[in-house]
C-alpha cells in the first residue's frame, strides 16, 4: 500500500514473486494500476491521499468483530493501559483532539497521557508550538518519546472493558470507519474493501503472518506519518510485528537512503537517533536528562553513553569530562531548518552558501520554481554530482530563464561543480531498507577529476582545520579540535577505517567494541553511531561478508550485517509467546531455552539473552533492567507496542482520517478537513489551491499525484544521461483515464498541460484503461498521474513535474506533500515566456487564491479560522542582495 | 515425419546435425511471462554487454513500450499488453467500479483518434491539431459525462521478446556466405565479420526478429550471448531478469521446468496460460528460447504458426526436378520427333 514495489523496487520485488509462488496472496492497494498491480492478486483502488480511511475502516472491521490476535494484544501491546481523564478524542471535537491550539496549529499532549505517567519534553523547554519547528516527532530519537511511571506499572484493565482503556478508545475513535464510509471517502468499492479485510485477518495468527509494505506513497503527505502508524496498529492488533513474515517494511526512495538517517543529513537529528539539542540545553546533563526519564525503562535509558561516545569520538583526546565531552561544541536548533525552510530562506537572502550532494532540488524537490529562485540568490553553490544536473544549470537553462525570473548575466550565484564517483568507483557501505549494511568494493578508479564523497569531506575538513590552526577566535575550537583521525592511504581516507571509528572503539585498549552493549558514559569508550556498532565485530568488517544464502539457513546472518546487533527482524521477541515458546512450529523465530537459559532460535535475539520470560523487575528498577520478560519492544519506555502513543506525534495519538491540503472533497468524517498540525507556508511564492470549505476548489477539480518508472532514477540525474534508459521512457507523459480525456478533449500522444496555482507543466497524453475514474460520495473525480523525472538537461529532456507541488509539510517528519493535490488539465501546450506568469495568475484569480488560502487549518467547530500565513515582515527582513530577478 | 531431417521436423541433437561432434548439452531461454514485471532490464543488460546502440527516442504510445519490436538495435523487446479480460482469477478492482463505460470501446475510440506511425509501431504516432478550448461554458459537472455502467475486467501483460533460436533457422538455411552458423550450443549467431549483408535472413526468419542495422547494413540478432555461454556465463537478460521471468539453461530441463509452471498456473485458475515455441514437432522444430505465455501469440505479436520456408524446399526441389526433368523430356521428345522428320 502506498508502494509500487515492482517498479520502484524491481529487485527487491523478486522476493515478493518468490512468495506468491509459494502460495501467499499478493494485494496491491493504490490510486494507480501499475506493474505492481498487474502481479498481484488483487488490486484495490482508492482516492489519493485517503489510506487513514482505508486503514481506519480495516482498524474497525477487526475491533468490530473482533478477530485481533488478543493474546498478543494482550500481553504485547498498550491495549489494556488506562489513559487520562482529561484526554478527549476526534469523536468528541469534530476531528480534533484534546490540547489543540488553533493560534500556534499545535497540540499540548499532556492529556494523552496514561493515567499517572508524565511527559518529558525532549525541547526541555515545555513550548509545543516550538517544538513543531523542529520537527520534534523526528527529534525523539530511535527511544521514542520519552515518559516515566511505566516501571511503577501503568493502570490497566485486562478485560479491555474500560472505558478508557486503549482497546475502547480504539474501537470509539473508529467506529464510524465503515465499509460504506470507506466507498465514500475512498472510492473503493465496498465489498471489494472487505475483501481485503478478510484477507488480512484470515492470514494473521498463530499460524500465519501478513507483511505490509509501504514506499514514499505513504510519506509524502501531510499525513504520512499516521498512515504508518495506522499500519502498525493494524499489525499490532493482528500480531504481525516481531514475527517471521511479518511486520511493516517502509521501502526507502533511494539506495542508502536508511543510512542517512541512521547517520543523518537530517537538520534535527545527530547519529543514531539522538536529538540535535536545543538552547535550552546548556549542559551535557540537561540534554541527558531530557532525552530519557531518570527512572525509563528499556535501552534509551543508556542514551548517555551513546552520547559521550559520540562526542568522544568527534572530539577525541579534547572531549574530557571537565569540558562535558565538548558538548558545547554541538549547534543547537533553534527552528525550522528543514531543506524547504531552507529554500524560503534563501530566496529571503538569509542563507548564503549550499551544498548539494547527489541531490538535485531543481527538478527532485517539490516546487522546483522556488528551489530554483532559492538558489540563483545565495553567494555560492557547490554541486558534487555524476552530471551537470538542473541544480548545477539553473542559471542559463531553467525554465525561469523563459520567463525572465532569472537573468543569467545578473544572477550572482557562483555555481561550483566538482564531479563525483560514482559507486561503482568507491568503496563503503550501503545501508538498505532492511537497515542491513552491505560492503561495496571499489570496482574502477574514478576518472579524472572524479571524487569520492568521503575523499571530498575528508579533505574539505583537513583544509579547514589548517585554515583555522593558528586562530584564536573562540568559535574556530570546535573545528581545531575535531579529530580528524582517519587513516588515510596515499590522500584517500580509509573507508574501512571510517567503518571502524562508526563501530566504536575502548578507548582503553585501543580494541573495537563488539556491541553498543560495551559503550560507556565517563569517556573510554569513542563511537561514531551506537546502533551500527558491532558492525566491526572482532576487527573483521561484518559488512562484508558474503556468504551464500544457499550455504546457510533461511536468515542468512552471515551475509553482511544489520543493526542493531546484525537482528534481522526487530522486536523478535514478540515471535515467542509470553511463556517464550513459539506461537506456532510454523512460525518459529526466538524462544526460550529453558535447559540451557537462553533465548535461541534461528535470528538474533532482540532481547537479553538470559532473561527468562517470567522475570519481573525488583521494584525501583531503571533502564534494561526494568524491562519484564514479556515485553517485547525494548526500545519503548513501557516496552510495549503502541496502538495507542500516549506522546510522540504532534498530529495526535491516532491515526485520523483527514483530507489532503488540496482536495477536491470536503472531508466526510468531520468538521476538521486537513491535519490540523500541518506545516503550511502561507507566501506569495508558495500558493495553495483551494479546498473545501474555502471557495473555488472547483477551478481544479481533478486530483493528481506524481510517481516514479522503472526506467528512470528519481530526478534524472543517474538516467536521462544515458541512451540504453532514455530510449525506454524518452518523454514525460501524463496518463488519463478514456473518461478524462473525452472530458478534457485530450487526444492520445497529443500535447497537454496540467495547471496549478504554481505553474503549468507540459505533457504528452497517454490514454489507459489503468486509469479509472471514482465515484466519491455524489460526484465523480478523476485522478490523473505524471512521472517525476524529466527537467531541462541531459537526453531527453521535459519540463519538471514537482514544479507544480507547493510545499506543505507532515508536522511531525517534515515531508512535503507531494503525493496528492489538485490541478486542471487542458490540451495543447502550455504557454511559454511571460505569457506563462500571466495564465497561472490568472488561474489563480479565478480561484480566489491569496496567501492565506489553505493555511486555516483549523476548521473544526467554533474554532477561529487563524491564518497562518507568513508575515510581510519575513520579506521585508531580507537583505538587499542582487539576485537578478 | 523423419526425426533427424536437416530443414524440417523435430531433432534430438541439433548441434550434432550441425556438425559439432563434442558438445556441450542445448541451452536455451524459458521466458515465463506471468512473473514478468515489465522492467525492461533485459533490454538494458543485452544492450550494455553486447554494444547495441539505442534505438532512438520515440515515444510510441503503445502502453509502457517504447522499443516497438525485436531489430537490429533492440534483441530483447518488451511488450505490454492491455486487455479487458482477467488473468486467471486476479481481482483488478476495476469490475465493480461504480463509475465508467465499458473500457475498451472508449480507449478504442480515443486511440482511433491519432493518426499515422509506423504500421510495426517503431515510429511515433502524429498528432492532428488538438481540439481548441472555445471557452464555451460547459453544461456538465467534472466527470459528469461517464455513465453508472460498471467497468470491465482488465489485466496488464508484460513479456520479453528475443530470437528464438529455432531448430530449423530459416535465417541460418538461407544465409549464402555462412555468416549465420549453429553453435555447439544449439543456438544461432551471426559472425558479424562474414555478413556481407544480403539481406536473406530478414525474409527468411518466420518471427521477424533479424533485421539489418540502418548504416551499416549488417544483420543483427541475439546471439544468446554466445561470448557469456563461452566463458561459462549465463546471458546477459537472464542474468539481469529480477524475478526469474527468463530462465536460462539447457533446453531439456527448461522444458521440464516449463510444463511444471504450467500445470501449476491452470491449478491457480489461470486456464490461459500455454507454452509457445515448445513442441519440437512444430513448424520450426521447436524453439530454443520459448515462452508460456498468458494469451493467443498474435495479442503479443507472435505468429501464431510459424514454419520455416525452408521446409518446402526438398520438395520444391522435388518438383523444380521432376519439372526440369519433364522439360528435358519434352525437348528430347521435341528433338526425337524433329529427328524423324
Amino acid at each position: 500500500m502506498g508502494s509500487n514495489m515492482a517498479e520502484a523496487h524491481p529487485v527487491g520485488f523478486q522476493w515478493v514473486m518468490e512468495g506468491k509462488a509459494c502460495g501467499a496472496t499478493v494485494i496491491h492497494i493504490d490510486p494507480r494500476f501499475t506493474r505492481t498491480s498487474a502481479l498481484a492478486d488483487m488490486h484495490v483502488l482508492l482516492r489519493a491521499g485517503t489510506d487513514n480511511a482505508f486503514l481506519g475502516g480495516v482498524i474497525n472491521y477487526i475491533l468490530s468483530n473482533e478477530l485481533d490476535f488478543r493474546e498478543y494484544v494482550l500481553a504485547y501491546t498498550n491495549a489494556s493501559f488506562i489513559v487520562d481523564e482529561r484526554y478527549q478524542d476526534t469523536e468528541d471535537l469534530d476531528g480534533l483532539f484534546s490540547g489543540y491550539d488553533g493560534r500556534t496549529a499545535s497540540y499540548d499532549p499532556s492529556s494523552w497521557h496514561y493515567e499517572g505517567a508524565s511527559l518529558v519534553n525532549t525541547t526541555g523547554t515545555g513550548d509545543y508550538a516550538a517544538a513543531k519547528e523542529q520537527s520534534g516527532s523526528n527529534h525523539y530519537g530511535s527511544g521514542g518519546p520519552v515518559f516515566e511511571g511505566a516501571i511503577e506499572g501503568i493502570a490497566s484493565d485486562s478485560s479491555l472493558q474500560h472505558p478508557r482503556c486503549v482497546y475502547q478508545i480504539l474501537k470509539r475513535h473508529f467506529s464510524r470507519y465503515t465499509p460504506e464510509m470507506v466507498e465514500a471517502t475512498c472510492g473503493t468499492p465496498k465489498e471489494l474493501f472487505l475483501r481485503v479485510c478478510q484477507a488480512w485477518t484470515s492470514n494473521s495468527g498463530r499460524e500465519r503472518t501478513v507483511g505490509l509494505v509501504y514506499s514514499v506513497g505513504w510519506t509524502q503527505h501531510t499525513t504520512g506519518a499516521q498512515y504508518i502508524r495506522a499500519g502498525s496498529i493494524i499489525q499490532l492488533l493482528l500480531g504481525n510485528i516481531g514475527r517471521p513474515g511479518g511486520g511493516v517494511f517502509a521501502l526507502r526512495g533511494h539506495a542508502s537512503i536508511q543510512g542517512s538517517t541512521d547517520i543523518p543529513t537530517l537538520f534535527n537529528l545527530l547519529p543514531g537517533y539522538l536529538p540535535m539539542p536545543t538552547p535550552a540545553h546548556k549542559d551535557l546533563s540537561s540534554y541527558i536528562t531530557s532525552i530519557r526519564g531518570d527512572k525509563q525503562k528499556g535501552f534509551w535509558r543508556n542514551a548517555d553513553a551513546y552520547m559521550v561516545s559520540l562526542l568522544k569520538e568527534y572530539w577525541g583526546i579534547a572531549a574530557t569530562p571537565e569540558n562535558d565531552f565538548c558538548f558545547d561544541y554541538l549547534p543547537r536548533i533553534t527552528g525550522d531548518h528543514g531543506t524547504y525552510r531552507t529554500a524560503m530562506d534563501m530566496v529571503d537572502g538569509k542563507v548564503y552558501g549550499y551544498f548539494l550532494l547527489g541531490q538535485n532540488p531543481a527538478v527532485g524537490s517539490a516546487h522546483g520554481k522556488l528551489q530554483r529562485l532559492g538558489m540563483a540568490n545565495l553567494d555560492w553553490l557547490v554541486v558534487r554530482d555524476l552530471t551537470m544536473i538542473e541544480s548545477a544549470m539553473f542559471w542559463k537553462d531553467s525554465p525561469e530563464i523563459e520567463t525572465g525570473e532569472i537573468l543569467p548575466e545578473q544572477c550572482r550565484t557562483e555555481v561550483f561543480f566538482f564531479p563525483a564517483a560514482s559507486h561503482v568507483e568507491k568503496e563503503g557501505t550501503f545501508t538498505q531498507t532492511q537497515r542491513m549494511l552491505q560492503w561495496r568494493e571499489k570496482a574502477v578508479e574514478p576518472k579524472g577529476d572524479q571524487r569520492s564523497e568521503l575523499w571530498f569531506f575528508y579533505h574539505l575538513g583537513r583544509r579547514l582545520k589548517q585554515r583555522v590552526a593558528g586562530s584564536t577566535d573562540e568559535r574556530d575550537r570546535p573545528l581545531q579540535d575535531l579529530a580528524w583521525d582517519y587513516e588515510v592511504h596515499g590522500g584517500q581516507p580509509s573507508a574501512q577505517d571510517v567503518l571502524r571509528h562508526i563501530n566504536g572503539q575502548d578507548l582503553t585498549t585501543g580494541r573495537v567494541v563488539n556491541s553498543y552493549l560495551e559503550l560507556k558514559a565517563d569517556g573510554t569508550t569513542s563511537c561514531g553511531c551506537w546502533i551500527y556498532s558491532g558492525v566491526y565485530a572482532d576487527g573483521v568488517n561484518q559488512a562484508a561478508r558474503r556468504k551464500s544464502r544457499l550455504d546457510q539457513d533461511l536468515y542468512a546472518l552471515e551475509w553482511g550485517w544489520t543493526w542493531p546487533l546484525n537482528r534481522r527482524v526487530l522486536y523478535n521477541r514478540a515471535s515467542a509467546d509470553p511463556q517464550g515458546r513459539p506461537w506456532s512450529e510454523r512460525k518459529a523465530l526466538i524462544w526460550w531455552d529453558e535447559e540451557r537459559s537462553e533465548w535461541t532460535g534461528y535470528d538474533v535475539p532482540d532481547f537479553e539473552r538470559d532473561k527468562p520470560p517470567t522475570y519481573v523487575p525488583p521494584p525501583g528498577a531503571i533502564g534494561p533492567e526494568a524491562l519484564r520478560g514479556d515485553d517485547p519492544f525494548i526500545m519503548q519506555a513501557d516496552g510495549k507496542g503502541w496502538l495507542f502513543a500516549p506522546t510522540g506525534l504532534k498530529d495526535g495519538p491516532l491515526p485520523t482520517h483527514y483530507e489532503p491540503h488540496e482536495s477536491p472533497i470536503r472531508n466526510l468524517l468531520y468538521g476538521q478537513q486537513g491535519n490540523p498540525t500541518r506545516k503550511v507556508y502561507g507566501r506569495p511564492d508558495n500558493p495553495s489551491n483551494p479546498s473545501p470549505p474555502e471557495q473555488h476548489s472547483e477551478v481544479f477539480p481533478y486530483v493528481f499525484t506524481a510517481a516514479r518508472l522503472t526506467e528512470h532514477h528519481t530526478a534524472g540525474g543517474m538516467s536521462r544521461q544515458l541512451p540504453y534508459l532514455s530510449e525506454l521512457q524518452p518523454e514525460l507523459f501524463m496518463e488519463v483515464s478514456p473518461e478524462l480525456a473525452r472530458e478534457r478533449g485530450l487526444q492520445h500522444l497529443g500535447w497537454a498541460h496540467v495547471i496549478t496555482s504554481r505553474t503549468a507543466v507540459e505533457a504528452r497524453v497517454m490514454v489507459t484503461d489503468r486509469m479509472k475514474p471514482l465515484r466519491i460520495q455524489d460526484r465523480v473525480v478523476h485522478q490523473l498521474w505524471m512521472p517525476y523525472h524529466w527537467g531541462s538537461t541531459g537526453k531527453v529532456v521535459g519540463d519538471a513535474v514537482n514544479d507544480l507541488i507547493g510545499v506543505v509539510l507532515d508536522p511531525n517528519v517534515f515531508l512535503q506533500e507531494s503525493k496528492v493535490l489538485t490541478c486542471d488539465v487542458q490540451p495543447g501546450r502550455r504557454p511559454r515566456g511571460r505569457e506563462l506568469l500571466e495564465y497561472v495568475a490568472d488561474y489563480r484569480r479565478r480561484a480566489g487564491i491569496t496567501p492565506a488560502t489553505g493555511t486555516r487549518v483549523a476548521t473544526a467547530g467554533s474554532l477561529s479560522e487563524v491564518p497562518h500565513a507568513e508575515s510581510a515582515r519575513h520579506h521585508a527582513n531580507a537583505p538587499e542582495k542582487g539576485n537578478g530577478r | 515425419m523423419s526425426t533427424d531431417h536437416s530443414l524440417f521436423g523435430s531433432i534430438d541433437d541439433v548441434a550434432a546435425n550441425a556438425g559439432h561432434l563434442d558438445h556441450p548439452p542445448r541451452v536455451g531461454f524459458f521466458t515465463d511471462t506471468s512473473v514478468c514485471i515489465g522492467c525492461k532490464a533485459c533490454e538494458v543488460a543485452c544492450k550494455e554487454w553486447n554494444l547495441v546502440p539505442d534505438d532512438g527516442y520515440n515515444l510510441l504510445g503503445m502502453s509502457f513500450d517504447n522499443t516497438g519490436m525485436l531489430g537490429a538495435n533492440s534483441w530483447r523487446h518488451v511488450a505490454f499488453i492491455e486487455q479487458e479480460r482477467p488473468l486467471g482469477r486476479q481481482e483488478a478492482g476495476m469490475s465493480e467500479l461504480p463509475t465508467g463505460r465499458s473500457a475498451t470501446e472508449e480507449t478504442a475510440d480515443v486511440l482511433r483518434q491519432a493518426e499515422g506511425g509506423g504500421e510495426l509501431g517503431t515510429t511515433p504516432l502524429h498528432v492532428r491539431t488538438p481540439p481548441q478550448d472555445l471557452g464555451m461554458p460547459s453544461f456538465t459537472l467534472p466527470g459528469g459525462g461517464t455513465g453508472a455502467e460498471g467497468r470491465t475486467d482488465f489485466r496488464w501483460l508484460m513479456m520479453s521478446d528475443v530470437c528464438k533460436h529455432c531448430t530449423h533457422a530459416g535465417c541460418l538455411d538461407v544465409c549464402p556466405t555462412g555468416a549465420l552458423f549453429r553453435t555447439e550450443f544449439g543456438t544461432v549467431v551471426v559472425q558479424q565479420d562474414i555478413c556481407n549483408g544480403c539481406g536473406y535472413c530478414v525474409s527468411g526468419c518466420p518471427y521477424g526478429v533479424i533485421d539489418r542495422r540502418p548504416g551499416d547494413g549488417r544483420a543483427q540478432k541475439c546471439t544468446l550471448c554466445y561470448d557469456r555461454l563461452r566463458g561459462g556465463l549465463e546471458p546477459a537478460c537472464a542474468k539481469a531478469c529480477p524475478t526469474d521471468s527468463i530462465q536460462f539453461g539447457p533446453l531439456d530441463e527448461l522444458r521440464e521446468r516449463a510444463a511444471q509452471r504450467l500445470e501449476q498456473l491452470h491449478e491457480r485458475g489461470v486456464t490461459e496460460a500455454r507454452l509457445y515455441g515448445a513442441d519440437p514437432n512444430d513448424g520450426v522444430g521447436g524453439d530454443g528460447a520459448f515462452f508460456l505465455l498468458l494469451d493467443e501469440p498474435e495479442v503479443y505479436g507472435l505468429p501464431p504458426d510459424p514454419v520455416v520456408p525452408t521446409r518446402d524446399l526438398p520438395a520444391m526441389w522435388r518438383y523444380a526436378a521432376m519439372a526440369a526433368s519433364a522439360f528435358l523430356a519434352a525437348g528430347i521428345s521435341v528433338f526425337l520427333r524433329g529427328g524423324r522428320r
